[in-house]
């Protein structure tokens, strides 16, 4: 039996992929990074600033993503998220600018603990891509 | 009647009238195109969002410590309206009949002693609005610089409009948009985001054996204000398909409309000429006879 599912991933402006051959998926949510295998059980739970990894049977494909949730059903996990970057075509000058805007965001004093956790996890992910 | 040279000049002008809504009709036929596909690209995040958030709610164990946005305050004194018509004009009943539909769900609160709030999205409904409503419009928002709708730009909204729902400066919120059917149709929508309309899920299959992580309250209170802003783009989806829509059956009528006028007009303007040359043969010929 093969132990292959399906990913799909959207956005709001269009399909942003979609995979027959996955059999793994490691998922950075709220609560830590989950690894996806086939037949796992129907979940609902929504993603913090991370990589996200597409193993599939020939390769490995990493995308950067920001927020959004995921739901896994019936062997087909679906992603919804706002941004989300595919690692092999970011450029450098937008990751430096993607830096720059979480950093100023999270040097105002105003914002609540959660949302400085999520911006803390966004500049360290993203400072260890650089 | 008018001389031959008024009638020439008249018909050149109709004729290059029609020539800027031929061209319009044809930009917005191309328009119209673009929109379509991403209105389509765009439908199933928002599909998927929906049934997310059915699930989650039917999973919800107590519905007295649901999310305000999902539930509601408890009250509905303050209605929010969010009014979303086009920045550009020449787009036939378009905008007005966004704001007839919006007119008559004004009347009807205002007609119950409610109060009423005002949000425009577009300038035209601004400009429809200000006349009779200009003291309930508390924000007006237009995105003339932004080529295609885009998420970002409806995110903006979707923020505004949750800050001062957690202002409780309002009880409801119903946004008015055209829904795309075809070129020649579009209906106007009023669609209550705030607190969101769960009904229609009766008729979904519903699986109630997720696992959720964290738990459902919070999960909710992630994903309800990213639904507000998806709903928002996904009605400006709609909208700006509905808008080059609108537009493109409008410059077809107008091109239609100048191509009978410019035959009318060739008509009278060739009787006239051939009245002229019979006035100046009879004219000929008499004084010939008196000789």
């Amino acid at each position: 039996m093969s132990e292959e599912f399906k990913v799909e991933i959207v956005n709001p402006e269009a399909s942003f992929l979609s995979k027959e051959d996955v059999t793994e998926v490691i998922v950075p949510a709220f609560e830590g990074e989950m690894g996806i295998l086939k037949d796992h059980i129907s979940i609902i739970s929504f993603l913090k600033p991370g990589i996200l990894t597409i193993h599939s049977n020939s390769e490995e494909h990493k995308f950067y993503v920001e927020d959004g949730i995921f739901e896994f059903k019936n062997n087909t996990l679906s992603v919804l998220t706002s941004s989300i970057f595919d690692l092999k075509k970011i450029e450098k000058s937008r990751l430096m600018n993607l830096i720059k805007v979480a950093e100023e965001e999270a040097s105002k004093q105003e914002i609540d603990d959660q949302s400085r956790f999520l911006i803390d996890q966004k500049i360290e992910v993203l400072k260890s891509l650089n | 009647m008018a001389s031959l040279d008024d009638l020439k000049k008249r018909i050149t002008s109709v004729k290059s009238t029609q020539k800027i809504t031929k061209a319009m009709k044809m930009v917005a036929a191309a328009k119209l195109k673009r929109a379509q596909d991403s209105a389509e690209k765009g439908r199933p995040y928002s599909e998927k969002m929906n049934n997310v958030i059915l699930n989650l709610s039917n999973g919800i164990s107590d519905k007295e410590t649901a999310p305000k946005l999902l539930s509601g305050t408890g009250k509905d004194q303050i209605h929010l309206c969010v009014v979303m018509t086009s920045d550009r004009g020449l787009c036939g009943g378009f905008n007005s009949n966004i704001i007839k539909k919006a007119k008559i769900y004004f009347g009807e609160i205002l007609k119950e002693g409610k109060e009423l709030k005002i949000i425009t999205v577009g300038s035209k409904g601004y400009d429809q609005l200000k006349r009779y409503y200009g003291n309930k419009i508390i924000e007006s928002i237009s995105f003339k610089n932004s080529k295609n709708a885009n998420y970002f730009d409806a995110e903006k909204v979707g923020k505004m409009i949750i800050e001062k729902f957690e202002k409780e400066e309002f009880d409801i919120c119903t946004i008015f948009y055209n829904q795309f059917k075809n070129v020649i149709t579009q209906i106007p929508q009023a669609q209550r985001i705030i607190p969101l309309n769960t009904e229609s899920a009766d008729d979904n299959e519903l699986e109630d054996n997720y696992e959720f992580e964290p738990d459902e309250d919070e999960i909710l209170n992630n994903l309800l204000p990213k639904n507000i802003s998806t709903q928002i783009f996904k009605a400006m989806l709609e909208n700006s398909a509905s808008e080059q829509g609108a537009r493109m059956s409008a410059m077809d009528n107008a091109t239609r409309n100048a191509g009978e006028m410019v035959d009318k007009l060739t008509i009278q303007y060739n009787r006239s000429r051939q009245a002229a040359i019979t006035k100046e043969l009879i004219e000929i010929i008499s004084g010939a006879e008196s000789l």
